[in-house]
């Protein structure tokens, strides 16, 4: 058996004060570790969770990003008609050219500016990403000079409301819907008709692909006949690996946050440290008196480290809560990858607050493991005749 | 009166290092203590009769000499070992009370038996009769900020009894009580050891505390001095 549990509860208690003051360091860095790797996490997320499993993407041998890549027309009447492409709904390949160019627009509120993504489709592009939706307005007509916008980039950029007119290129276009597509990347752009801004933007050609492989065996086949395709110079890669690679995107941030969260761990664990050297202290006669009763020096360490840890986890849990409010608030910062505007919610996932609170623990196992094996290894008369 | 040694002491001395020079705080103790037995152990302060007490107890150890209490060879015995031995058979009474200022009274009483196998309801039995026996069962849910001096040290005598150890060791327990409160607490040790059959060593300032011991013994400068024939007793009440 070993001390009870409320033997420590009750001595926070009684010191709530230091207890809740202790707690607060820890409250404070496990809510700024849970803030940066809800940021990360949600940059990560917002990027792998882009793309069909069987879209293929298929882009210029060796372009790093969509923007970088051209494919010809002529090269699109070839890649229309391999194998193991999937049909639309009217019974033709389902295949959608697109043509990305980059445009600087300020933000609302701001002079400064950011680069965003326009993407010139085809009716055939909404279809293959499976959450692409209008959510008000409509699609946009060919011809008209209209371009729909994402629901995130229309709340964070000047013009770009249902019913503004946005210069870029050649003159005006109008703003005729917003969009949502999921957790995508797609959140983060504009897009318009292909033939009217390649024209607006002297590209005859496109960007990049992008098809719907018929099943999992095509998929591999197709990939493997474009990448070996010697008169195309072409790349074909999953849409989910073309996104995922761009993770790499999230990593300053994760290391940062780690890095933020470590030092200021250092520091609540000190202050932890402190509080339980206190404790000890104070309880010293308590100890003498619990060993000469017969408890174990493990159980007085135990009972220690509980007790810091228990302060550490109060105050995780606090931090925790305090770093809720963040999820699903949007943000955006440059993918560097396409180096254009990648906007992204906050994910507090339940796995991220297990970790928050994991962190916490260590904080406390850390800060309580000193002052405990000093209280445990007390002299039984010395700490008896302690005041 | 009379039974086997529970304590036999020989050539018992301990030495403190501080620094440089040395304290001899026991030197050459020589003392044998029958089972039933409530000895009484005088001196000023520094003769040694605390760190006699404390190395009998099994919390302090000797320097050198021979020691052997309940037939064990306590010395010898390692960090764990030792622990779970004064848990089984020694009960503590200290000067200054020493219960745990955030349990209750009962919570007190039960700490030494949460070592036991003890299931909760045979530890509650346990519990509610030393309270009794010190005449505070109806204290049980208080506090020890809420109990006075008296009532304290009556409440750490129902800890040091509560898993029926055979040897009580008590360290001044009535120098901080009032002498009302110091003749009620020794009263209940000399019941303990009248009908409970409790062997009890005591260490004491107080003259009256001698009344109720079977045998008093002094110490001075380190010495146990020898027994002188009238004060091995059997006391009056």
């Amino acid at each position: 058996m070993v001390i009870p549990l409320k033997y420590n509860v009750r001595n926070l208690l009684v010191r709530r004060t230091t207890t809740l003051m202790t707690a607060l360091s820890i409250t404070l860095t496990v809510a700024v570790f849970v803030v940066l790797m809800a940021l990360a996490g949600g940059l990560q997320s917002s990027l792998t969770a882009t793309g069909n499993p069987l879209n293929i993407m298929i882009m210029r041998e060796g372009s790093q990003s969509e923007s970088v890549s051209f494919v010809s027309r002529d090269t699109l009447q070839v890649i229309k008609y391999l194998d193991g492409i999937a049909k639309d709904a009217q019974g033709n390949p389902w295949v959608s050219p697109e043509l990305i160019v980059l445009i600087n627009r300020p933000r609302r509120g701001q002079s400064q500016g950011a680069n965003l993504t326009i993407r010139g489709v085809t009716a055939e592009a909404a279809s293959l990403r499976p959450d692409f939706r209008i959510v008000t307005g409509r699609m946009f007509r060919p011809g008209l000079r209209e371009v729909i916008v994402s629901r995130r980039i229309s709340d964070r950029f000047q013009d770009c409301s249902l019913g503004d007119k946005l210069r870029f290129a050649k003159g005006y276009w109008t703003v005729v819907g917003i969009f949502e597509a999921g957790d995508s990347a797609y959140n983060s752009e504009i897009w318009g008709d292909i033939n009217d801004l390649g024209q607006d933007f002297d590209r005859p050609d496109y960007s990049d692909v992008i098809l719907r492989a018929a099943d999992a065996g095509a998929l591999a086949r197709l990939t493997d006949q474009i990448a070996n395709d010697r008169r195309l110079h072409l790349k074909a890669v999953t849409e989910r690996q073309y996104y995922a690679t761009q993770t790499a995107t999230a990593a300053p941030i994760k290391i940062f946050g780690i890095f933020i969260a470590v030092l200021m761990a250092v520091g609540a664990s000190f202050a932890a440290m402190n509080t339980m050297y206190a404790a000890v202290a104070r309880r010293t006669r308590e100890i003498g008196t619990l060993r000469a009763m017969g408890f174990s020096r493990g159980s007085i360490l135990l009972s220690f480290v509980l007790e810091s840890v228990f302060i550490a986890l109060l105050g995780g849990l606090i931090g925790c809560l305090l770093a809720l409010p963040v999820n699903r608030i949007t943000t955006g910062t440059t993918n560097f990858v396409t180096f254009s505007e990648l906007t992204f919610n906050f994910r507090v996932t339940p796995e991220l607050v297990a970790a928050g609170l994991a962190f916490a623990g260590i904080m406390g196992l850390l800060g309580g493991f000193f002052p405990a094996w000093r209280a445990s290894h007390e002299n039984i008369v010395t700490a008896l005749r302690s005041t | 009166m009379m039974g086997k040694p529970v304590i036999e002491i020989r050539n018992l001395s301990k030495i403190f290092r501080r620094d440089s020079f040395e304290v001899v705080a026991l030197e050459n103790a020589n003392l044998t203590v029958e089972a039933g037995e409530f000895l009484c152990l005088m001196g000023p302060s520094g003769s040694g009769k605390t760190t006699l007490l404390n190395i009998i107890a099994g919390i302090d150890r000797p320097t050198s000499g021979e020691l052997r209490v309940l037939g064990e060879d306590v010395a010898r015995l390692d960090e764990d070992r030792l622990a779970a031995w004064r848990n089984a058979h020694i009960g503590f009474v200290f000067q200054t009370f020493n219960l745990i200022p955030v349990l209750t009274a009962y919570e007190n009483v039960e700490l030494p038996l949460l070592l036991t196998r003890l299931s909760a309801a045979e530890r509650q039995k346990h519990v509610l009769a030393a309270l009794e026996l010190v005449g505070l069962a109806d204290r049980i849910r208080h506090y020890p900020r809420q109990l006075s001096g008296g009532q304290e040290q009556r409440v750490a005598i129902a800890r040091a009894i509560v898993s029926d150890p055979t040897l009580l060791v008590a360290d001044e327990p009535t120098g901080d009580l009032d002498a009302h409160s110091a003749e009620e607490i020794l009263d209940i040790l000399s019941r303990l050891n009248r009908e409970f059959k409790k062997t009890i060593v005591m260490v004491t300032h107080d003259p009256r505390a001698a009344h109720y011991a079977t045998v008093t013994r002094h110490l001075e400068k380190g010495q146990l001095l020898p027994l002188e024939p009238e004060s091995r007793q059997v006391a009056e009440r």
